[in-house]
C-alpha cells in the first residue's frame, strides 16, 4: 500500500437478519472485498438513528452504508421502509450542510446475497475513494483516523 | 452393566477404505501418495505440519497435486460397487482449501462422474472448476512410478476422451480420494441386535422410511445407513430422535433432570473487567489475521484485564476453560473474537450463565466471516481491521448491562404447510408424539408430487405408501387437515404464532394458534422450452413418461427407440444447481422400459451420472442391459429436430459421441427429458409472510448447512422436503422426521424464554407524542392515556429498535443496542 493513496474508512450498519447474514455468507464463501469497511450490527435497519449517521461523518469517517432486508422482507415487517425514509431526510440535511451525497449509501441485501454484499462494499469504497477524504468536520479536530483499509 | 431402554439409535458410522500395499496406487510404497483423510490432516491446523501444506518425503510445499477419485468405490475388483457419495465434494473442498493456502498451486482432479448433487454443491464445484490452475480431467489413471531423486509420482491418463494416446505427467503429491466402507466388526453388532445388513455391510432399513431398521424400536442414522455427508447425517440423526420420541412419547421427560445454573452474580457498581478471547478457528482465522498481535493489542485496551487465544473457542475444552477464567479473574464482561454471533453467540452465552454471569454481558467480535475470510490476501490490513473490530467490541462491552428474559407459555400445537410426503410425515410424527397438528394444503388433495410417482428406483410402490400416509393423516384425531387452503396472515413468534388461513372454495377464514411452524411447501417440475417440448407430442418429461408407462399406453409398448436427455433446466447459468433425483429417475424408467420391452433401444444423454450411494448398482445394471450412455458437454448440447422423410415426421436427436468425437444421429420414437425441480413461484410470498429467507435458487435457506440443516434462523420455524432442496422421497421422509424432531423440542417445553433485547422508555422525559406507537409493528408500545407517557409491553416487544430511532425526544432506549453503546462503537473506531 502506498502511503499517499487515499484509503477511505467506511462504517456499515447492517441488520441482523438479512444484510449481516449476507455479509457472513460472503465470508463462508470466501468472496474477497476491500477491507475499508467496519460493521456495526443492529437488529433492524430501522434502528439506525440519524444521530448515528451524523456521528459517523462528524467523527471524520469517509462514508456510511446502511443495509437491510429487501422490501417486504424486513424481519420486523416495516423497519426497512422507515429506515429508508429517515435516511433520505438525513441525507438531505447533511447534503445541505455540505456532505457529498455519495458518502451515504443504502442497499438491500438478503441472507443469500453474499456476492452482492461484496459488490456493494466494492462500489461504496470505490465511490468514496473517488470523492476523496471527508474534510467537512476536520476543523472540529475530530478527523483523526489511524487505520484505513487495504 | 445393564441399561434398560425403550429404543435404540444406531450410529456406528463407517471406516475409510484402506488401499492395499500391493495395490496399483503405490500407497505406502511411494511416500508422496496419501489418502484424502491424511491430506485432510495435512490441511488442518493441528495436523502434522501445523496447517501448512507440505508433502511427506521432504516437507516441501507441493506445487502440483493430483487427486484420484473413486478409490475403493464403484469398483468391482474390491467388491465395493457402490458410490461413496462424499468424495467428489470433499476433494473439491480440499482443492479450494489447498488453493487458499497457495494460489500458485496446480491442482488436478482425475475423476469419473462428478457427483455434486447436494444443496449448493454444483455452484461450489463450478467455482473450483473455474479457478485458475485447477483442472478436472475425466479419465481413468494409473500410477506408474516414483522418481528416485525427487520422489515425485508419475501418473498416466487420457487428456481428452477422444485422445488415442495416453499422456504421462509428474506430480509432487498424489491424494487418493478413498471411499467409505462399513466397519469391520459391524456384523457382530447386527447379529446381537438382530437387524439386517445389506450386501456391503450397511444397515438394511425400511426403504421409504430409511431411519427404521428391520427391527421395531431400533433406528439408524448417518453413514451406517448409506454413505452420506454431514448435513444429511445430522438430519437423519434428528429424525431418529423423533422416531424414538414417537415410540416413547408417554414417558417424555420422566428421566430428565433440569440443568441448574449457579445464581447470577450481581455486577452493578463494579467497574468493567473485560476478558477478550481470540479464536484461531484452526487456521481459518489464524491464516488471515495475526492472532498473537490482536491479543497483545487487546491487552492494551482500557478495562481489559485478561486476553488469551484459543485454537477453537467454541470447543468443549475452551468453553470449560472460559467458564473457569471468568470466575478466576472476576470478569464481568466477555468478548469473544471469533466467527459470527448469528451462529455462535448462544454457545458463549450459555458459558456465561454457567459461570454465574448474565448472558447479555457478552459481545462477539466477528473476525472470521467479516475479516479473515474476506481479506485473505492482505494479512496486514486484515489484522488491523481485526484490531478495530475487537476495539469496537470492547467499547460496547464496557457499556452493556445485564438483561432479564421473560418466560412465556408455549402453545403446544404445530402448523405444517404443504401436504406432500414431507408435510404428512412431519404431521404424523408430531401427532403421534401427542401434539395437535394443523396441516394446510393449497390444492384439493394431499400427496404433492408423489401422486405422479409410481415406484422408486429400488422398486417400492409409492401409491400404496401414499394412500397409507393419507389414511393415517385423516384418521389421527390430533390432526386437522385444511385443503384448498392458503395462508394470508402470520403474527407472533416461537411458542405463540397466530396464522390466518382461508379454506375451501368458500374461502372460510380460520385463525390457527400454534407454537411452531414447519414449511414443507415442496417444489415443481420444470416445464422446458427447448428440445421441442410442448411442440412435438413425442417429447415429454420423465414424469410424463412414467405416467404413460403406468397406464400402459400403446406408444410405450410400441416404442422401439427412446432417447433421454438429462439436466434439462438444471446445472446451467439460469439454474446453477443439480436437481439430484433425475439421474436415478432416468435409470429407474429405463430399467422399467427394458422390463416391458427387452428389445427397446435406449440412449441416455447425460453430463454426469449422479447415481450416488447404492443407486450406482442400478446404473451398472442399466449398462449391462445395454442402455447406451452418451456423455455430452453443456457447450455442445444435443440437438433435436423433426425431419420430413417419406411423408413421415421423424424425430431426430444428434449428439457428439465423446470417444470418437463424431456426431451421432438417432431417429427416435420418443424423447424423454430429465427436467429440473424448481421451487414454486409463490415461495416468495411464504418467505415474506414468515420472514424467513430463500436462497439464490429460490429454495428455503437453513440457519446453518451443517449444524442446523432443518432450522430457520428464526426460532420455531423449520423446513423439510423439496422446500429445502431437491431430494428423493426416502430422503424427504427422513428430513420430515428431522423437522418434526426439532419442532418437538420447542413443543415439549412449558416455557420459551423471550429475547431480553427489548426497549424501555424514560418516563420522566417522554412527551407522550405517540410517534413510537405509530411505528411499532407489534403494538408493543402504547401511550398511557392518563399519564401521557409511552409504556412498553415487554412480552410483545421484538426489539427491532424502530421506535427508538423515531422518538423525537430520544427517550426510548433499546437494550443491548443503546444509543450510547452504538456511539461508543463509532467513537472507538477513531481511537
Ligand atoms: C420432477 C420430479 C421428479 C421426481 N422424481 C422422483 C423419483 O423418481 N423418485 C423419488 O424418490 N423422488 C422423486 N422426486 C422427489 C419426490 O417427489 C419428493 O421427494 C417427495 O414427493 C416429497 O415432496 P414434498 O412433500 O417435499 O413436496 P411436494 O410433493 O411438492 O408437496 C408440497 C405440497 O405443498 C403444497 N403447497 C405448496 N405451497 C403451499 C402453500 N403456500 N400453502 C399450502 N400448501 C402449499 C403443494 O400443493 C404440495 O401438495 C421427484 C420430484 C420432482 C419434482
Ligand atoms: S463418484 Fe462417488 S465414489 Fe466416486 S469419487 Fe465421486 S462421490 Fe466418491
Ligand atoms: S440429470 Fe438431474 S440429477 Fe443428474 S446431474 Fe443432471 S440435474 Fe443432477
Ligand atoms: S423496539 Fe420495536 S417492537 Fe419493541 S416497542 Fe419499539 S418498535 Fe415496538
Ligand atoms: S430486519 Fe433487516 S431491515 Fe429490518
Amino acid at each position: 500500500m502506498s502511503p499517499d493513496k487515499f484509503e477511505p474508512l467506511i462504517v456499515g450498519f447492517l441488520c441482523n437478519w438479512c444484510s449481516y447474514a449476507g455479509a457472513d455468507l460472503a465470508g463462508t464463501a470466501r468472496i474477497q472485498y476491500p477491507s475499508n469497511i467496519r460493521i456495526i450490527r443492529v437488529m433492524c435497519s430501522g434502528r439506525v438513528d440519524p444521530l448515528f449517521i451524523t456521528k459517523v461523518l462528524r467523527t471524520g469517517f469517509d462514508g456510511v452504508l446502511v443495509s437491510g432486508c429487501h422490501p417486504g422482507e424486513c424481519h420486523y415487517q416495516t423497519g426497512n421502509y422507515r429506515a429508508r425514509r429517515r435516511l433520505a431526510i438525513t441525507k438531505k440535511f447533511l447534503e445541505y450542510i455540505g456532505i457529498e451525497p455519495q458518502r451515504i449509501q443504502a442497499s438491500w441485501i438478503s441472507a443469500s446475497e453474499g456476492a452482492k454484499f461484496a459488490e456493494v462494499v466494492n462500489e461504496v469504497t470505490q465511490g468514496v475513494r473517488e470523492i476523496g477524504p471527508n474534510k467537512l468536520f476536520a476543523e472540529e479536530g475530530n478527523g483523526i483516523k489511524t487505520t484505513g483499509g487495504s | 452393566m445393564e441399561i434398560e431402554v425403550g429404543s435404540i439409535i444406531l450410529a456406528p458410522g463407517y471406516e475409510i477404505f484402506q488401499p492395499q500395499i500391493q495395490s496399483e496406487y503405490g500407497y505406502k510404497r511411494f511416500s508422496n501418495v496419501v489418502t484424502s483423510l491424511e491430506f485432510e490432516r495435512i490441511l488442518s491446523a493441528s495436523g502434522p505440519y501445523r496447517g501448512e501444506v507440505k508433502r511427506p518425503s521432504d516437507r516441501k510445499t507441493p506445487k502440483r497435486i493430483a487427486w484420484i477419485q473413486c478409490i475403493g468405490s464403484r469398483d468391482t475388483a474390491v467388491g465395493n460397487t457402490y458410490c461413496s457419495s462424499v468424495c467428489c465434494m470433499y476433494a473439491t473442498k480440499q482443492v479450494i482449501l489447498a488453493k487458499d493456502h497457495d494460489s500458485e498451486l496446480e491442482a488436478t482432479i482425475f475423476h469419473n462422474d462428478i457427483r455434486a448433487f447436494g444443496k449448493g454443491f454444483e455452484r461450489y464445484y463450478e467455482r473450483a472448476k473455474n479457478t485458475p490452475g485447477v483442472r478436472y480431467i475425466w479419465s481413468k489413471v494409473s500410477i506408474l512410478r516414483e522418481l528416485p531423486g525427487t520422489k515425485n509420482v508419475v501418473i498416466r491418463f487420457r487428456r481428452n476422451s477422444t485422445d488415442t494416446e495416453l499422456s504421462e505427467e509428474e506430480f509432487d503429491l498424489v491424494v487418493l480420494s478413498v471411499g467409505l466402507t462399513s466397519s469391520a466388526n459391524i456384523r457382530e453388532l447386527a447379529d446381537k441386535l438382530s437387524i439386517e445388513l445389506n450386501q456391503y455391510g450397511f444397515c438394511n432399513s425400511y426403504p421409504l422410511s430409511p431411519i427404521e431398521t428391520s427391527r421395531a424400536g431400533i433406528y439408524v442414522s448417518g453413514v451406517f445407513h448409506a454413505p452420506k455427508d454431514i448435513p444429511d447425517s445430522v438430519t437423519m440423526a434428528s429424525g431418529a430422535a423423533s422416531l424414538s420420541a414417537q415410540l416413547l412419547s408417554e414417558r417424555r421427560g420422566t428421566l430428565v433432570t433440569e440443568k441448574e445454573y449457579p445464581p447470577e452474580r450481581d455486577v452493578t457498581g463494579e467497574s468493567p473487567r473485560v476478558g477478550v478471547f481470540v479464536c484461531r478457528c484452526g487456521t481459518n482465522i489464524a491464516r488471515g489475521v495475526d492472532v498473537p498481535r490482536v491479543i497483545r493489542y487487546a491487552r492494551s485496551l482500557d478495562n481489559v484485564v485478561h486476553a488469551e487465544e484459543n485454537i477453537f473457542s467454541c470447543s468443549i475444552d475452551a468453553t470449560t476453560q472460559l467458564c473457569e477464567t471468568i470466575k478466576e479473574k472476576g470478569l464481568n464482561r466477555v468478548v469473544v473474537a471469533a466467527c459470527t454471533p448469528r451462529t455462535h453467540e448462544p454457545v458463549f452465552q450459555e458459558t456465561l450463565r454457567e459461570a454465574g454471569l448474565n448472558p447479555y454481558l457478552f459481545e462477539m467480535a466477528n473476525i472470521r466471516e467479516q475479516c479473515s475470510l474476506v481479506h485473505a490476501k492482505d494479512k496486514m490490513a486484515a489484522t488491523r481491521k481485526a484490531q478495530d473490530i475487537v476495539r469496537m467490541a470492547v467499547a460496547k462491552a464496557r457499556l452493556i448491562k445485564p438483561l432479564k428474559q421473560l418466560s412465556m407459555g408455549v402453545n403446544r400445537s404445530a402448523l405444517v404447510i404443504g401436504g406432500g410426503v414431507s408435510g404428512m410425515v412431519s404431521t404424523l410424527s408430531l401427532a403421534e408424539q401427542g401434539f395437535e397438528t394443523h396441516l394446510v394444503e393449497r390444492s384439493e388433495a394431499l400427496g404433492g408430487i408423489a401422486r405422479r410417482i409410481h415406484h422408486t428406483l429400488e422398486g417400492e410402490d409409492i401409491q400404496t405408501y401414499l394412500q397409507d400416509l393419507i389414511t393415517r393423516v385423516y384418521k389421527n384425531p390430533a390432526i386437522q387437515v385444511y385443503t384448498e387452503a392458503s395462508i394470508t396472515e402470520v403474527a407472533g413468534y416461537v411458542g405463540n404464532f397466530t396464522t390466518k388461513v382461508t379454506v375451501g372454495a368458500e374461502k372460510i377464514v380460520k385463525e390457527i394458534a400454534h407454537g411452531v411452524t414447519i414449511i414443507a411447501a415442496g417444489a415443481e417440475e420444470f416445464k422446458p422450452t427447448e428440445y421441442l417440448y410442448g411442440k412435438d407430442s413425442r417429447v415429454l418429461t420423465l414424469l410424463e413418461l412414467e405416467a404413460e408407462m403406468t397406464s400402459g399406453s400403446e406408444r410405450i409398448t410400441q416404442c422401439n427407440t427412446l432417447v433421454i436427455i438429462q439436466c434439462v433446466g438444471s446445472r446451467d447459468s439460469e439454474r446453477p444447481y443439480c436437481s439430484r433425483v433425475c439421474c436415478g429417475q432416468a435409470i429407474k424408467n429405463a430399467l422399467k422400459l427394458k422390463e416391458i420391452n427387452p428389445e427397446i433401444e435406449i440412449y441416455l444423454l447425460y453430463r454426469d451420472m449422479r447415481t450416488y450411494a447404492f443407486k450406482e448398482d442400478y446404473y451398472q445394471k442399466a449398462a449391462e442391459q445395454e442402455v447406451k450412455f452418451i456423455r455430452y458437454d453443456i457447450d455442445d448440447k444435443p440437438e433435436v429436430e423433426v425431419i420430413q422423410e417419406k411423408g413421415q415426421a421423424i424425430l431426430r436427436v444428434s449428439v457428439t459421441e465423446p470417444i470418437l468425437g463424431q456426431r451421432l444421429v438417432i431417429d427416435t420414437d420418443m424423447l424423454a427429458l430429465g427436467v429440473a425441480i424448481v421451487p414454486p413461484t409463490d415461495n416468495k410470498e411464504l418467505s415474506q409472510l414468515f420472514k424467513v429467507p430463500l436462497n439464490e435458487d429460490g429454495f428455503f435457506l437453513e440457519a446453518h448447512m451443517k449444524l442446523r440443516p432443518v432450522d430457520f434462523a428464526t426460532d420455531g420455524i423449520f423446513m423439510c422436503g423439496l422446500a429445502h432442496s431437491p431430494k428423493f422421497i426416502d430422503e424427504s421422509s427422513a428430513q420430515a422426521q428431522a423437522a418434526a424432531s426439532r419442532a418437538a423440542t420447542t413443543l415439549a417445553k412449558d416455557f420459551v424464554t423471550a429475547e431480553g433485547i427489548v426497549c424501555s422508555v424514560n418516563e420522566n422525559i417522554c412527551s407522550g407524542c405517540g410517534v413510537c406507537e405509530l411505528v411499532c409493528p407489534y403494538k408493543a408500545i402504547q401511550v398511557d392515556k392518563e399519564r401521557k407517557v409511552a409504556k412498553v409491553n415487554e412480552a410483545l416487544c421484538k426489539g427491532c429498535g424502530s421506535c427508538g430511532a423515531a422518538c423525537p425526544s430520544g427517550v426510548i432506549s433499546m437494550n443491548h443496542f443503546k444509543d450510547e453503546q452504538i456511539l461508543a462503537q463509532i467513537e472507538a473506531l477513531m481511537a
